[in-house]
């Protein structure tokens, strides 16, 4: 499986324009996740864990240097393709959950499907499928102002796997919770990987999640300063 | 997808309940603005209608060119088959003969000499006849001061002002001296029977208005009338179409030359009440212009401030893998609906209001303690054709653009930006 590289990343650069001059966030990022894998980008706030994920995300666009996910050449996709590749392959879970508040829990995992223009038969069926792997089939009706904060990124890692996506990108995911929801959702991730195959590449500095990680990779001013596999 | 977006745009109030009170407000202030505007400035158009112009006037050419100067001289005789002409080629106008007239009024003491005595103009109508509107038009009834309307032949309101100038009471005998259509001297006695208040300088200083048949008797004007005014049974004075009447009424006699021959004026086409007609159409358009581009403003920032508002969940629906042309065709969707919606019922609202000011008006004449007026003391919307499109400029027009302005951001911003907003 080692060939099978997901993401595959070679002398990234990124820089910010500031003021009069530019900022780099990212420089010499050398990098390759295969299929499957656990990881996690771990370094002290304004590392550039978060300009990382986001690039590999396709949310952003490298300054120069070769970024390529699944295959595809993140520079140049163009706006459709980039949509299309976070429509079929990516998932995302923030720090803050981001569910859309008027929207019920089911509405919200459900939504990515609709994009995938699925048939309602189809979506109700892997609707119900995620939120049974998170444990909220007793929650589809409620509303996320409704819910605690554990149950609302419950709802985000469902929305986020219901569509069995071959990535999942988590920034900070348990940065608004506490130790025992903390480990709740990893645990639920930790198995979705093993069940699903689906790699998981997380950015955070929080010790609870770094000690589930198989693999783990320092960042420090914008350089990988470390990157180690975990062997169990 | 339709559906899940109209659940959130149902579900969110700020989303659609809030920005449709909105916009529906602005077109309802617009709508009936304008109405008002419209209304407002065509009272003073039908005042001078009423009293002295009509929509539509029909006199000699001899006379038209001298109106000014009353000249019944120049007055048009047979009168009643030329009524007879007008009501069967125009049917949705009235048509009402009026005298206007200069004279001087003398007030007898009991040996028949002179009390006191002062200049008059007069007005000369129906009266007396059943079906003559004339006493509604010029809403003699609540104008008057003292004493009662006419009744009978030969009785005359004075107004109250030259009333008591000449120290006369209701009943007294007065006596008119002006000069016939002849030229020659024409003296005829009248009792007055009340007194009226107009409201207008001009008028309140020396009135007199009598019985058409009267006046046509006592200067010696048999079946003659000065002038025939015309009204549209609407009420409301329309300058194209008084126009159209006119400019048809003439054309059957453009070849003849006689001085006699009657012609019709559009009452812009008198004097300087064109002028004023002209200015009115400007005025209203330039007033409801600038209430509606400020409504627009107003709605335009609603709609860019909604757009602002909602990057977070832009930001949301692109990670999901939505296309950024999707999400801004959705949002001006979305704006469409809110700006139909709010214009229809604030279209509906406004002209309501507008309706209702229309039919009852506001009635000033109590505030105005005591001076009952002979204008309408009522001032009225008027709800034309525009009222029912005009709301859709800052409803639907501007609420659109600025959500258009503000999708734009969604383009122009990072998507990485976008997410930035969304972690705060
Ligand atoms: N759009 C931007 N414009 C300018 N500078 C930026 C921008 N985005 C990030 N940066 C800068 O790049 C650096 C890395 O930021 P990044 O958000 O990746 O850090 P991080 O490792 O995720 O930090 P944290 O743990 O606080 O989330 C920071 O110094 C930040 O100020
Ligand atoms: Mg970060």
């Amino acid at each position: 499986m080692e060939n099978s590289s997901i993401i595959k990343i070679e002398n990234l650069v990124k820089k910010f324009p500031m003021g009069k001059g530019e900022f780099t966030a990212l420089s010499g990022i050398g990098l390759t996740l295969s299929q499957g894998e656990f990881a996690g980008l771990i370094g002290p706030s304004g590392s550039g864990k978060t300009t990382l994920l986001n690039i590999i995300g396709s949310l952003d666009v490298p300054t120069s240097g070769l970024v390529k996910v699944l295959g595809q050449s993140i520079s140049e996709l163009n706006a459709k393709e980039s949509a299309r590749l976070r429509k079929e392959n990516l998932g995302f879970i923030f720090q803050s959950y981001n569910l859309l508040a008027v929207h019920t829990v089911y509405e919200n995992v459900e939504f990515p499907l609709l994009l995938l223009g699925l048939s309602s038969g189809e979506r109700k069926k892997m609707v119900m499928d995620a939120l049974e792997w998170v444990g909220l089939t007793d929650k589809i009706r409620s509303k996320p102002p409704q819910l605690s904060g554990g149950e609302c990124q419950r709802v985000a890692v469902a929305r986020a796997m219901v569509k069995k996506p071959s990535i999942v990108l988590a920034d900070e995911p348990t940065a608004n919770l506490d130790a025992a929801n903390s480990h709740n959702i990893l645990k639920t991730m930790e198995e979705l990987n093993r069940e699903l195959k689906t790699s998981f590449l997380f950015a955070t500095h929080d010790e609870k999640v770094i000690n589930y990680l198989h693999r783990k990779i320092f960042l420090l001013d914008g350089r990988i300063d470390k990157d180690e596999v975990v062997s169990n | 997808m339709i559906k899940f977006l109209f659940k959130g745009l149902l579900r969110d109030k700020s989303r659609s309940r809030l920005p449709v009170i909105v916009v529906t407000i602005g077109v309802t202030l617009s709508v009936f603005m304008h109405a008002y505007i419209v209304g407002f400035m065509g009272d003073i158009i039908e005042i001078n209608a009423r009293f002295t112009h009509g929509h539509m006037k029909v006199m000699t050419r001899s006379y038209a060119d001298n109106m000014q100067q009353l000249p019944n001289d120049l007055a048009m005789a047979d009168v009643s088959s030329l009524l007879n002409d007008l009501n069967s080629q125009f049917p949705a106008t009235t048509w009402s003969p009026r005298i206007q007239f200069a004279g001087l009024i003398d007030v007898p003491d009991i040996n028949g000499e002179t009390r006191s005595q002062g200049p008059a103009t007069g007005l000369g109508m129906d009266l007396l006849s059943p079906l003559s509107t004339e006493k509604e038009r010029l809403n003699l009834q609540k104008s008057l001061i003292r004493g009662r309307l006419p009744e009978k032949k030969n009785e005359v309101l004075l107004s109250e002002e030259f009333s008591r100038k000449l120290a006369i009471d209701p009943g007294e005998q007065l006596t008119l001296i002006s000069s016939t259509m002849n030229g020659s001297m024409a003296i005829h006695n009248f009792i007055m029977s009340g007194t009226v208040a107009m409201g207008h300088e001009a008028l309140d200083k020396g009135t007199i208005i009598a019985d058409i048949e009267d006046v046509q008797y006592a200067l010696d004007m048999e079946n003659a009338a000065g002038e025939i005014l015309g009204f549209f049974k609407s009420g409301f004075y329309d300058d194209e179409t008084a126009l159209m009447y006119a400019e048809r009424f003439n054309s059957s006699d453009t070849l003849n030359n006689d001085e006699f021959i009657p012609v019709m004026r559009s009452l812009s086409q008198q004097g300087t009440m064109g002028t004023y007609v002209s200015m009115t159409k400007m005025w209203s358009l330039y007033i409801s212009l600038v209430f509606i581009i400020a409504m627009s403003l107003v709605l335009w920032n609603a709609g860019l401030l909604g757009g602002l508002r909602r990057y977070g969940e832009f930001g949301i629906r692109l990670a999901m893998g939505e296309e950024k042309s999707h999400i801004y065709r959705t949002l001006i969707y979305e704006s469409l609906i809110i700006g139909i919606a709010g214009s229809i019922t604030g279209t509906a609202l406004g002209l309501f209001f507008a309706w209702l000011m229309q039919k009852y008006g506001i009635d000033f004449s109590g505030i105005m303690q005591g001076s009952s007026m002979m204008i309408p003391s009522v001032i009225r919307a008027r709800i034309t054709s525009a009222d029912f499109y005009i709301g859709f400029i800052p409803g639907l027009a501007a609420t659109v653009i600025g959500t258009m302005l503000s999708g734009i951001g969604i383009y122009k911003r990072q998507t990485a930006k976008l997410f930035k907003e969304l972690e705060t």
